[in-house]
């Protein structure tokens, strides 16, 4: 990872050997309990002078990308910058994290993103990548300066909080992304189906009297783009996919052979629409909404399938007063680094239904692969991205235990498995759990 | 539970209540020129048996109401949300009232069933009878006609239980309590 | 723990014959001459009313002073609401006089139940947004009861905006839970979907199938929150499709509207007119609801009051 596309603060290069923990990689095909040396910030070498880290009885595995975080810089940076939204990711066993451009202003220009380059230079915890926007102001109608914006170092294109509702303007993007080669991360919605909805359409919004979304504002958008993706030999990738309908249209486009990935959030994977009956917004109230328990299901099983490419928390910070709006009337958005692992290997691999091999894979390397970043990687001679994870050991998830500035996390009270004491990104000690102090690794 | 000593046994009960219809005449010569008023719920029956009590003596018995107390107490919120019936089928600024109650003891129902009663009208005169008059009084009240005068101690419970409540009659002593139709 | 009274959702049976049965206590206290009890003399019971209202918060306002509690009244316009203040913020400052009672409308579903986190006063549900309406629900049911209506086994159709209409949602439930059948009758356009599902009974878009109700709760039609058209194509064609009329309605069928009325629009003129038509029915039932849920919130729940000694309940 040494392109100028991710982007963490200077730091002296990690000198580590992490005795006895199970390495576990499976793009490099290594699962076995062995001493792991990290020298000069690389993988392999002598541990002669290393500092020892005992990792008996814990997991080593390659660090984690999340191709889909909101760190609300500039404009909102009451509620997370790039110091702190980063050391939320180091904290989650991340390693690189890409930023929507759903900023204040929106990020859609040369200027804007090489002043958040440079911030990120000098206070990412880990490696840091920013999207820009697709189209001017996210208005949908104007395209960006996408050459140039590549040039820089822009992971990819998005308008990512509202979508690209214009079909002529989406058909632009993709013919201009043969000039600027980027990815286009796509907020699939209809902003007339969606209309002033606030959770998902079906018998709990019907109870509750709050305005459902439908299914099918998400879905049709899908259906379009995936069509004007194979009309102009293009490449798509859908954020936060939360319905069935919209899982059997990637699959339909891959079927096809268009270049569509795909990602989903742990909230989809894990919660439903019954769970938004406390009318909480703080923790209950995310677009994409909550949705039914078919549609979850099915989620599960395209992510287990690959047509679900990878996973991306859409980390979405926000005010405690902004969420304690009534329902309809508080921002979507949940928190989501310092959770999504734990509470997938809780919910998901501890009862079964998932690998750990398939968690890791989709969280890391299929994370990496849909942005065409590298992906981490435990194999001698790479650069050190990986996280040292105590899968046996649990911790409760309260309001102020967070790296993040904000607190709505949707899985507040919980009990999760997993619990990350050490995180490497890039070569850096970006992170040790409290109590193996210092915490975030200056 | 522990012991419960009967202070008053049914025939003691009876012969009480039959001796405070005779203490009423003496007072009130004539049964229909007043109003017996019974306080929610056990002064209802002994109001209703008190005016069976004078028909029988005297061949004519007063009117008789309800007067529920619940709306005019002084400690609302402290768990007491049963409502009963308020039914006073008389004019109340036309003729005395006698307030029936079962036991008188520190005297705040009696103060709200006063102030109950003249949200109705303005009697001419109002009086309390009472089966049993336990002490300890709080507020400056005095019987008109007492069945029976019983000392207790701050602790004890009396309870006075009517065949038309409680499917018989005595008057008990307790320190502890029994639950509602128990 | 304060009570509130935000939804009826778990309401058992046995709480609305409670809130029945109080009703009726109060009913009583309204015939007579002085129609006022010092029940609540010293409480303080603060209506917020969001969202304009005319019927619901001089209900609300009636019987708290007819309980001679001290009401104060809150209104969305004037007040630093309209100057932006956050619902939270309104609260906050309004719990700092202590209420007894708090009682709210506001225009957002869920708005009752994110208030209720910032005061230590029971929260009274006036109508949030789309959700709910309980004391509307709980007057529908004491109305029908007044009129010796049996509740169990009632067949109730609800016609027209079901959408808007949280007087449906609250007393779909409401009548479901006492043993009523429930049916919604209304154009696509004005069932949200999944209503069957959510919460109990039937759907039809036939206006002949009021046929067989024994109450035909007419909703009304709500233009404020409708948005820019589109829900039907006029009102005439509403009207003539949905509108209930004396020629849609058997004899016998029981009326009820919860105001106030679009004539001509979902109810006919004539209809609207006809004494059997129960609106006034419902209006004088709200404020003796009113009075006994205010009554209940601050009194304390019955099941309390069954451990005090008999004597103590006298004395």
């Amino acid at each position: 990872m040494s392109d100028n596309r991710l982007l963490q603060k200077p730091g002296n290069p990690a000198n580590v050997v992490i005795r006895g923990a199970r390495v576990l990689d499976p793009l490099a095909g290594i699962d076995e309990v062995r001493d792991l040396v990290v020298r000069d910030g690389v993988v392999g070498g002598d541990p002669a002078g290393c500092e020892e880290i005992d990792g008996a009885g814990m997991t080593l595995i390659p660090g984690l990308v999340d191709p889909h975080v909101h760190l609300r810089t500039p404009g909102r940076e009451d509620l997370e910058d790039i110091a702190s939204g980063s050391a939320a990711a180091a904290a989650g066993g991340f390693v690189a994290i890409v930023a929507m451009p759903n900023t204040t202003p929106p990020l859609d220009d040369p200027e804007g993103l090489a002043k958040l380059q440079d911030l990120a230079r000098t206070q990412a915890h880990v490696g840091v990548g920013f999207f820009c926007a697709i189209t001017r102001g996210q208005k949908g109608t104007e395209l960006t300066e996408a050459a140039e914006l590549a040039q820089m170092g822009a992971v990819g294109l998005s308008d990512d909080g509202v979508p690209v509702w214009d079909s002529l303007t989406m058909r632009r993007a993709l013919q201009y992304q043969r000039l600027a080669g980027l990815p286009l991360a796509l907020h699939e919605e209809d902003p007339r189906l969606v209309q002033g909805g606030a959770m998902h359409e079906g018998p709990v919004a019907a109870r509750l009297g709050i305005t459902g979304i439908p299914s099918e504002s998400e879905s049709v958008m899908v259906g379009r783009d995936v069509a004007l993706a194979r009309l102009e030999g293009g490449r798509i990738h859908v954020c936060h996919v939360s319905t069935v309908e919209s899982v059997d249209e990637v699959r339909r486009g891959k079927q096809q052979g268009v270049a569509v990935t795909a990602e989903v959030s742990p909230h989809h994977l894990l919660l439903v629409d019954e769970d938004v009956s406390g009318m909480d917004a703080a923790t209950r109230k995310m677009n994409p909404p909550l949705r039914g328990t078919d549609d979850r299901d099915a989620l599960l099983e395209a992510l287990i399938d690959g047509t679900l490419d990878c996973i991306a928390t859409d980390h979405a910070p926000h005010g405690a007063s902004e969420k304690q709006l009534p329902f309809p009337e508080a921002p979507f958005g949940v928190t989501g680094l310092e959770t999504a692992f734990p509470v997938l290997y809780t919910d998901l691999v501890r009862t079964g239904r998932l690998p750990l091999e398939l968690l890791v894979r989709r969280m890391s390397g299929d994370a990496a692969r849909v942005m065409d970043l590298p992906q981490p990687t435990l194999a001698d001679g790479a650069p050190a991205n990986l996280a040292l994870v105590d899968l046996g050991a649990t911790w409760d998830v309260t309001e102020d235990g967070f790296q993040s500035k904000s607190r709505n996390s949707a899985f507040l009270g919980r009990t999760l498995h997993g619990v990350v004491r050490l995180t490497v990104s890039r070569g850096r000690v970006a992170w040790r759990r409290p109590g193996e102090a210092p915490g975030v690794a200056e | 539970m522990t012991t419960r000593p009967v202070l008053m046994d049914g025939d003691q009960v009876r012969r009480t209540i039959a001796r405070i219809a005779h203490e009423i005449l003496e007072r009130h010569a004539e049964p229909s020129a007043f109003a017996l008023v019974g306080v929610h719920r056990r002064g209802v029956p002994l109001a209703e048996r008190l005016a069976a009590n004078m028909r029988e003596y005297s061949g004519s018995a007063p009117v008789i109401g309800h007067l529920d107390i619940a709306l005019y107490r002084d400690d609302v919120g402290t768990g007491v949300p049963v409502l009963g019936e308020t039914h006073l089928p008389f004019d109340v600024s036309q003729r005395p009232v006698i307030l029936v109650d079962d036991v008188l003891y520190t005297g705040r129902t009696t103060r709200a069933a006063i102030d109950a009663l003249f949200d109705f009208g303005r009697p001419p005169q109002v009086q309390l009878a009472v089966l049993i008059d336990r002490g300890h009084r709080e507020l400056p009240f005095r019987p008109d006609y007492v069945g029976k005068n019983l000392p207790t101690a701050y602790g004890e419970r009396v309870y006075v239980r009517l065949a038309e409540i409680d499917g018989v009659d005595e008057v008990v002593l307790s320190e502890r309590l029994p639950k509602e139709g128990a | 723990m304060t009570r509130s009274l935000i939804t009826l959702d778990d309401a058992s049976r046995d709480d609305i014959e409670r809130y029945l049965a109080l009703t009726d206590r109060f009913a009583e206290v309204m015939q007579r001459d002085i129609k006022k009890v010092p029940t609540l003399r010293g409480r303080v019971v603060i209506n917020a009313f969001f969202e304009a209202s005319t019927r619901t918060a001089t209900s609300f306002e009636l019987a708290g002073k007819r309980l001679s509690a001290d009401v104060i009244n809150v209104k969305g316009s004037g007040s630093s609401v309209e100057k932006g203040e956050t619902l939270k913020d309104t609260i906050l400052t309004l719990n700092a006089y202590q209420p007894d009672v708090i009682v709210i409308r506001h225009k957002a579903s869920g708005a009752c139940a994110a208030a209720a986190r910032f005061t230590d006063a029971a929260v009274v549900n006036a109508g949030d947004g789309t959700h709910a309406h309980p004391t509307q629900s709980l007057l529908d049911l004491y109305t029908l009861r007044r009129r010796g209506v049996g509740l169990d086994g009632l067949n109730v159709a609800y016609v027209g905006d079901v959408m808007h209409s949280r007087v449906a949602r609250s007393g779909a439930v409401a009548f479901r839970t006492m043993g009523a059948n429930v049916r919604f009758i209304a154009p696509p356009t004005l069932l949200p979907p999944g209503l069957a599902e959510g919460l109990g009974g039937e759907v039809s878009h036939d206006i002949r199938d009021i046929a067989d109700a024994d109450v035909v709760y007419v909703l009304r039609m709500q233009h404020e929150r409708m948005g820019a058209g589109g829900f039907v194509p006029s009102l005439r064609e509403y009207s003539r499709e949905y509108g209930v009329g004396h020629e849609r309605l058997r004899p016998g069928q029981l009326v009820m509207h919860p105001g106030p009325m679009n004539r001509g629009v979902e109810i006919s003129d004539a209809l609207a007119d006809d004494p059997e038509v129960l609106v006034s029915a419902q209006v004088e039932s709200g404020m003796l609801v009113r009075m006994a849920v205010l009554y209940d919130l601050i009194a304390g729940p019955v099941e309390r009051a069954r451990t005090v000694p008999v004597e103590e309940v006298a004395a």
